[in-house]
């Protein structure tokens, strides 16, 4: 049973423009067996939060990275089986970047083991490795990550050799000893990645490189009276980067039409209990533009288009994002639905349900949330009747759909006579980056879209 | 200034409010003819008369129930219980009835009960307990617990002005015991507010009422082992003051919080939850307490030591925490 080849365990590439993750959780202890594709361990990326399987059968021998910890992409987490069990009895001084090199080695068959150049393994690594032995309480711990100190080089005075506060400030103040401390390299610098680095199926884009963001991290100064701090989990972080990045990079531009939904509303009333009954998913309004928005994206290639370099990317498939917000309200995550042009209305209401729901439990798969062409968001469920939302890099556009209200309207009567009529309406915004796509496309984009909206063909979908 | 006993000073800021304010009264068993049980009112009803200083039924039921008609009718009256521990039967009109009023009907119930509380001189299950966290545990009640002849001064007439129902913890230990410089004219101590009673820079020990002066003795034996401690003095804990805790916490890491309160779902157990959900990533040691046991307060001299926590207790439970 026991693999006498030790399988190593490295973090996933969890999307192309993922390049790190952070430990939330490991479900196997050292020392447990572990059985192939069994759930291993939880981490969080600024995309998804996900279970690793294992790729292979053994014993966990040997835990790496620690929960909490966030590593770059392939990093060497843990070792599978092989006798790495004794080497952890003679501690060796803090030897971190040969972790790195052994994890280029493609072992698993499991993870598209990326080429991971020699990454710096997390200055935190250290810590646990030498001073396994005694208690780091809250206080020296935050010290400690506070001056980049490691507590084990600490002369401990506490019970059983405890570290206590007193003892590392003594030590902060006095300075480490002689020799000089292994740099703490928490701020990775944007180091030129070689450029055959990324072997993706799907559109590679010229992501705009991941490492610019990591800009140096003020320490906050202490809460003051009123305020109270939370961290920052890795998806917000995400969600910051990704909104700032698309606004430093896409010309934004909105333009807004109002739809008359009394065809969809009498289609929907009709569909409703057919679709709830025999398919338990329910034909919302966001499932009839879907429907409608997909079919005018093929008139429209540039909107369901990119700009990558100096190139425009059109496509032959519509890739539909939707924007799902996490029930905690903390979060949110666009789920793809991929060849969004082949379905009529019936496969987009049950694709866009088992995305959102998926999305929902966290139980979506990575590529899951990669490769769409175009986004769709649904505020309006809070009764908003207009936006602007951020472009999902590097689309080039975004569409915006919100409550529907009854309104009174100008119609024509059977005479050919104007007369107000109570309708429902809907406005539809579509944001788009003006660099690729101008004022007129857009409005031409809306205005069709609103004709198959207002004029629902049942037939044809 | 003059220099009052803890008893004087009680006395003294009662007089104050009822010379000040027509609206105070003052109702109990004995409080008139005999003076109170402690003699605190003695010689009010020669000053303000009978229908001012009244003698109740020994009834707490009657006397806290008339009170909160009292208020209501924007009246302020100021209860005493013989001893803190016979509230338990007024409880339905205190926690059900004034507690209540306010959320319920919009009126507020400005009445402030006396509660002569405490051990340490053989008083026995009936005559000495320190109820306080139950009363602190009821949204509307306010609990207020002074260790010093100022602060009880202070402390009564601001619960006597506070528009909701302030208990008033007044410890029969320091009765006599305690003596102080007091201001002779009128001045309030805020409820909510904390007293550093000692400042220090190793241990935070969180603490009220008579175990102040329990606290400040077990520190100062310590102050030769180069130990130094920061007492806080909570003076009221309901509201607590969380903030002052909290910052003096932060600064020394490791926090003890001492009660002559039973130990178990005592006010400690909510500080040092506290602590431990908003400084943890601050602590160099775990959060303890010193209380007493979990049985009624024993009549024994001896086993009445054992109960309520020494200075010895302190001293030990100090030293422990600084070890760590």
């Amino acid at each position: 049973m026991a693999t006498t080849e030790a399988i190593d365990v490295v973090m996933p590439q969890m999307g192309v423009s993922v390049s790190e993750g952070t430990i939330t959780k490991w479900l196997k202890q050292q020392g447990e067996q572990v059985e192939a594709d069994e759930p291993l361990l939880e981490i969080s990326t600024d995309k998804v939060d996900t279970e690793v399987p294992s790729p292979g059968s053994g014993v966990l021998t040997e835990i790496l990275v620690q929960e909490g910890q966030t590593v770059d992409v392939g990093t060497k987490l843990a070792v599978i089986g092989g006798d790495g069990a004794k080497a952890e009895a003679a501690p060796p001084a803090p030897a971190t970047t040969e972790a790195a090199a052994e994890a280029a080695a493609p072992s698993s068959a499991e993870t598209p083991a990326p080429s991971a150049p020699a990454q710096p393994a997390p200055a935190a690594a250290p810590e646990q490795s030498t001073n396994g032995k005694t208690f780091v309480s809250p206080v020296v711990a935050k010290i400690a990550s506070e001056h980049g100190v490691d507590p084990s080089q600490v002369h401990g005075t506490g019970r059983g050799g405890r570290v206590t506060k007193k003892d590392i400030l003594g030590f902060i103040e006095s300075g480490p000893p002689a020799e000089a401390p292994p740099a703490p390299a928490p701020a990775q610098p944007a180091e030129p990645e070689p450029p055959s680095e990324a072997p993706v199926p799907a559109a590679a884009p010229a992501a705009p490189a991941p490492a610019a963001a990591p800009a140096p991290t003020p320490v906050p100064a202490a809460a003051q009276v009123g305020e109270s701090f939370e961290p920052m989990s890795a998806m917000r972080k995400g969600i910051a980067e990704h909104m700032r990045r698309s606004l430093d990079t896409s010309a934004h531009v909105t333009s807004a039409i109002e739809v008359d939904m009394s065809k969809v509303s009498a289609i929907r009333a009709k569909l409703k209990k057919e679709y709830q009954q025999s398919y338990g998913v329910n034909p919302t309004y966001l499932i009839f533009v879907a429907r409608a928005a997909a079919e005018t994206l093929r008139d429209y290639p540039w909107i369901n288009g990119e700009i990558r370099g100096d190139q425009i990317v059109t496509r032959s498939y519509v890739n539909l994002g939707f924007a799902v917000e996490l029930q905690d309200g903390k979060g949110l995550i666009v789920p793809v639905v991929k060849n969004a042009e082949t379905l009529n209305l019936l496969g987009m209401a049950k694709a866009v349900t088992d995305i959102a729901q998926r999305a929902r439990d966290k139980k979506l798969l990575p590529d899951e949330v990669q490769g769409g062409t175009f986004t769709i968001t649904n505020p309006g469920g809070y009764g908003t009747f207009h936006g602007t939302p951020v472009i999902s890099q590097p689309q080039a556009g975004i569409l915006g759909t919100y409550a529907v209200v009854k309104r009174p309207w100008v119609v024509q009567d059977d005479m050919g006579e104007d007369v107000i009529a109570i309708r429902p309406i809907m406005n539809l915004t579509l944001t788009y980056d003006h660099r690729l796509v101008d004022g007129a496309l857009a409005g031409r984009f809306l205005r069709d879209l609103r004709q198959k909206l207002e004029s629902w063909d049942e037939s044809a979908y | 200034m003059a220099e009052l006993t803890y008893l004087q000073a009680i006395s003294d800021g009662l007089r104050t409010e009822m010379r000040r304010d027509k609206r105070v009264f003052v109702i109990g068993e004995d409080v008139g003819v005999y003076g109170g049980a402690f003699k605190v009112t003695l010689g009010f009803q020669e000053e303000f008369g009978a229908w001012r200083v009244m003698d109740a039924p020994l009834a707490e039921t009657a006397i806290v129930g008339a009170c909160t008609g009292a208020a209501i009718m924007g009246m302020r009256p100021v209860a005493e219980m013989q001893f803190a521990d016979f509230i338990s039967c007024a409880w339905d009109h205190l926690v059900t009835v004034a507690a209540k009023q306010r959320y319920r009907a919009g009126t507020p119930v400005p009445i402030t009960v006396r509660l002569p509380s405490g051990g340490g001189f053989s008083g026995g299950p009936f005559h000495s307990q320190n109820p306080e966290s139950s009363f602190a545990h009821i949204p509307g009640l306010k609990c207020v617990c002074p260790a010093t002849p100022e602060d009880a001064k202070g402390l009564l007439i601001s619960a006597i002005e506070d528009p909701n129902p302030v208990l008033y913890f007044e410890h029969k230990h320091l009765y006599r015991r305690i003596k102080g410089e007091v201001p002779e004219e009128r001045y309030t101590v805020p409820l909510g507010k904390a007293r550093t009673h000692r400042e220090g820079d190793d241990i935070s020990l969180i603490t009220w009422g008579a175990m102040v002066y329990t606290a400040d003795e077990a520190v100062q034996q310590l102050e030769s082992d180069g130990l130094s401690v920061e007492i806080i003095d909570l003076r009221t804990v309901m509201p607590w003051d969380k903030q002052a805790v909290l910052e003096s916490v932060r600064k020394t890491s490791k926090a003890l919080v001492l009660h002559e309160d039973t130990r178990t779902g005592g006010f400690g157990a909510e500080i040092a939850a506290t602590i431990a959900e908003e400084a943890f990533e601050d602590l160099d040691g775990p959060v303890k307490r010193i209380a007493a046991p979990d049985t009624p307060v024993p009549f024994s001299p001896p086993l009445e030591k054992a109960f309520i926590p020494q200075v010895d207790d302190v001293a030990a439970g100090l030293r422990e925490l600084a070890e760590y």
